[in-house]
């Protein structure tokens, strides 16, 4: 079931949320995963695989490297969904 | 070769095997661990990487390791390392009946380490080593507690030793801070009662390259040949992170859950938990994925031994027993996991 990149957002959010603790509301599309939410590369594996259950998709570990924003995780979750 | 048209010899038939299967139960009788005088902080390995204390204590939870000497090898941690546990075990050398190194860091590709540290201990016992990176301690265990069920042999030694501190790149900001050196080892023995449970294991050789030593030998022969020494290569041991902690993670948890149902208990019946110290980020989530108990000790030798790949769990085992964090015939479950990729997990009564 595809769903609009505002439910993504929202969803993966929570995930950020869930594994670091931020504010649901500074996980902002321009956001960087390193750079502004201080994410380093195994917690955001931990927020990929929660992604891919909670989206039901699959997220290879060679983009993860590719997923430097929130935007780019959101835009690729919502085209695997599609 | 015969021509296809001859008859096929029939056999004597005079002759009948004697099968000395012992159909018996195992059990760990002893353990021992071996760690190197030398402590190495993070802030001897941070400037070649351009890092800091606080950065490695976050990513991986490692404060300190242990270094071996330049000219203290493999076999002579194995050595202090077994004599530890065969005492524990109260087993004597002549007892030995088979030999098991766990090791990826004996630098001769031949002669394996075991027959060596066998002859040293004063037994004659056969003798080979393991290549099962991590998880070549678990593989040992299930070998030798099969051996000891089978009747091949009544007393098994287990090593787990590694000399990681000369296949690190001091400066792969990935790996430079994770490994240590050390030895740990059990005895394994026949028992009246079950004493180690079904091994869950296997291997995913598509994931080769995830943790993998940099060179082939014959790449660092074809470097030597070229006159340029900057050139030279070692064959340091690199991994991909995110890849082997996914797998570690979210891959193991299962297996380790596995190992609990195999062996006929539930999670609470546990009485320690001794995963393969790799980081302690692996180990805080599997703890989570798995839903441990929380009052279930869990091994965070990592802290202080870093990543010792063969020898780290039982280092830890030894370490939890003699501080009395776990008891003497408790239940332990263990993990271990590592290049192969291959792992293996079971429950054993602790000695």
């Amino acid at each position: 079931m595809a769903q609009s990149e505002q439910e993504i957002l929202e969803g993966l959010a929570e995930i950020v949320n869930e594994e670091t603790g931020l504010d649901t509301a500074s996980v902002e599309m321009d956001k960087s995963f390193t750079e502004d939410l201080d994410i380093d590369s195994l917690s955001m594996m931990t927020i990929v695989v929660n992604a891919e259950e909670k989206f039901g998709v699959r997220i290879p570990d060679s983009e993860v490297k590719n997923l430097k924003t929130v935007r780019d995780a959101v835009t690729f979750i919502a085209g695997a969904q599609s | 070769m015969t021509s296809p048209s001859a008859t096929a010899p029939t056999p004597k038939g005079t002759g009948t095997l004697v099968d000395t299967g012992a159909a018996r139960h195992s059990r760990m009788l002893g353990v021992g661990a071996y760690r190197p005088a030398r402590v190495v902080m993070n802030s001897e390995i941070v400037d070649k990487i351009d890092s800091s204390d606080e950065w490695i204590r976050e990513r991986s939870g490692i404060i300190s390791r242990h270094y071996a000497a330049d000219d203290e090898s493999v076999i002579d941690m194995a050595e202090a390392a077994s004599r530890q546990a065969l005492e524990h075990a109260g087993v004597t050398p002549e007892q030995i009946g088979f030999v098991l190194v766990a090791t990826v860091t004996h630098p001769y590709q031949t002669p394996a380490a075991a027959p060596e540290l066998a002859s040293r201990l004063g037994s004659t016992a056969p003798a080979l080593d393991i290549s099962a990176a991590c998880a070549g301690y678990c593989y040992g265990v299930a070998m030798a507690s099969d051996m000891v069920k089978g009747g091949s042999a009544d007393y098994v030694l287990v090593v787990g030793v590694e000399k990681l501190s000369d296949f690190t790149d001091p400066y792969d900001r990935g790996s430079a801070f994770i490994f240590g050196d050390g030895a740990g080892a059990c005895v394994i023995g026949p028992s009246d009662t079950p004493g180690i449970g079904p091994t869950v294991w296997g291997s995913d050789g598509t994931q080769r390259d995830a943790i993998t030593q940099k060179q082939a030998w014959t790449d660092v022969r074809e470097s030597w040949q070229s006159a340029q020494a900057d050139k030279n290569v070692w064959p340091a041991i690199g991994m991909a992170g995110q890849t082997v902690f996914r797998w570690a993670v979210w891959g193991m948890a299962p297996v380790a859950q596995q190992a609990i149902d195999k062996a006929g208990i539930k999670a609470d019946d546990l009485d320690a938990f001794i995963p393969h110290q790799a980081n302690i980020r692996i180990i805080d989530a599997m703890v989570k994925q798995l839903k441990l108990p929380a009052d279930i000790p869990v091994a965070r030798d990592i802290v202080t031994t870093a990543n010792t790949s063969a020898a780290s769990i039982p280092i830890a085992t030894t370490r939890m027993l003699a501080e009395k964090e776990i008891p003497s015939g408790g239940l332990a479950l263990q993990i271990g996991f590592g290049a192969g990729l291959v792992y293996a997990a079971q429950v054993v009564v602790l000695p």
